[in-house]
């Protein structure tokens, strides 16, 4: 392995740890973390969300055995979302292969800012 | 409140498959409207995001969209940052926990407003010029 690619191995591993922890201590927000670190790495927009998303998934499935164990959340807090959510996932996963959302972003955007500080000012 | 529940699952799987936060619709729903404490709704979110996320990579690795080699080293880095957020969450307890995520949404929130408005003031100057490199 040579310097330079020992290099962006490590601060992809760091990066991964940040994502990691994010995604461990709220239970969301690790992919945009790792969104901005895979565009950094030469994929488009689309492609650094759908990675994402690959990357996540094992980090949930291990903070979520880690929360079940615990005894932060049950089965049966969460079922009745998922159903939705499920069909939620194939029309997202839809709409991501026929346009790129970045107008829809914006818009989130302003969501997050006004619930974060909903969240702060309680 | 159940069709408010169905919306709310609706809409974080529209947006956590695209890679876009959906955890944060769940998680704010959840804490806005069912008082769920922080540390909860987070793990309600991580169960509800695995089957979604399992969906999402299934249909994104098909069309062979998912560059495993290159997430391999963010994956082991992020496993080792699990335990260290999940123990910081435990240490700072729920009232820090739920102003840390608000905080967090801030920062999100501001981001993504900048680069919206930063790629419509762009983009009429992009047609007009050519690319260097």
């Amino acid at each position: 392995m040579n310097k330079e690619k020992l290099k962006t191995t490590s601060i992809d591993i760091g990066l991964g740890a940040v994502t990691g922890m994010v995604n461990g201590l709220f239970g969301a927000g690790g992919g945009m973390i790792a969104v901005p670190l895979l565009k950094k790495r030469g994929l488009n927009q689309k492609d650094a969300q759908k990675n994402a998303v690959a990357v996540i998934l094992p980090l949930a499935v291990i903070s979520a055995v880690i929360y079940l164990i615990k005894g932060y959340v049950s089965f049966k807090d969460a079922y009745i979302y998922m159903p939705t959510g499920v069909l939620g996932a194939f029309i997202g996963t839809k709409i991501l292969s026929i346009l790129s959302p970045k107008l829809l972003k914006g818009i989130f955007g302003g969501f997050m800012l006004y619930a974060g500080i909903r969240l702060l000012l309680r | 409140m159940t069709v408010a529940a169905l919306l709310a699952g609706l809409l974080s799987g529209i947006i956590g498959s695209m890679g876009l936060g959906g955890g944060t619709v769940l998680i704010i729903y959840l804490s806005f409207f069912k008082h769920e404490k922080q540390i909860t709704a987070g793990g309600i979110n991580l169960l509800f995001f695995i089957p979604i996320a399992i969906i999402s990579v299934i249909i994104y690795a098909k069309a062979k969209d998912i560059k495993w080699k290159l997430i391999i080293p963010i994956i082991i880095g992020g496993i080792i940052g699990c335990f260290i957020g999940i123990f910081l969450g435990k240490t700072i307890g729920n009232v820090w926990l739920a102003k840390a995520f608000g905080g967090f949404l801030c920062f999100l929130g501001v981001k993504e407003i900048i680069n919206t408005v930063k790629l419509y003031l762009k983009k009429p100057k992009k047609s007009g010029i050519i690319k260097k490199e």
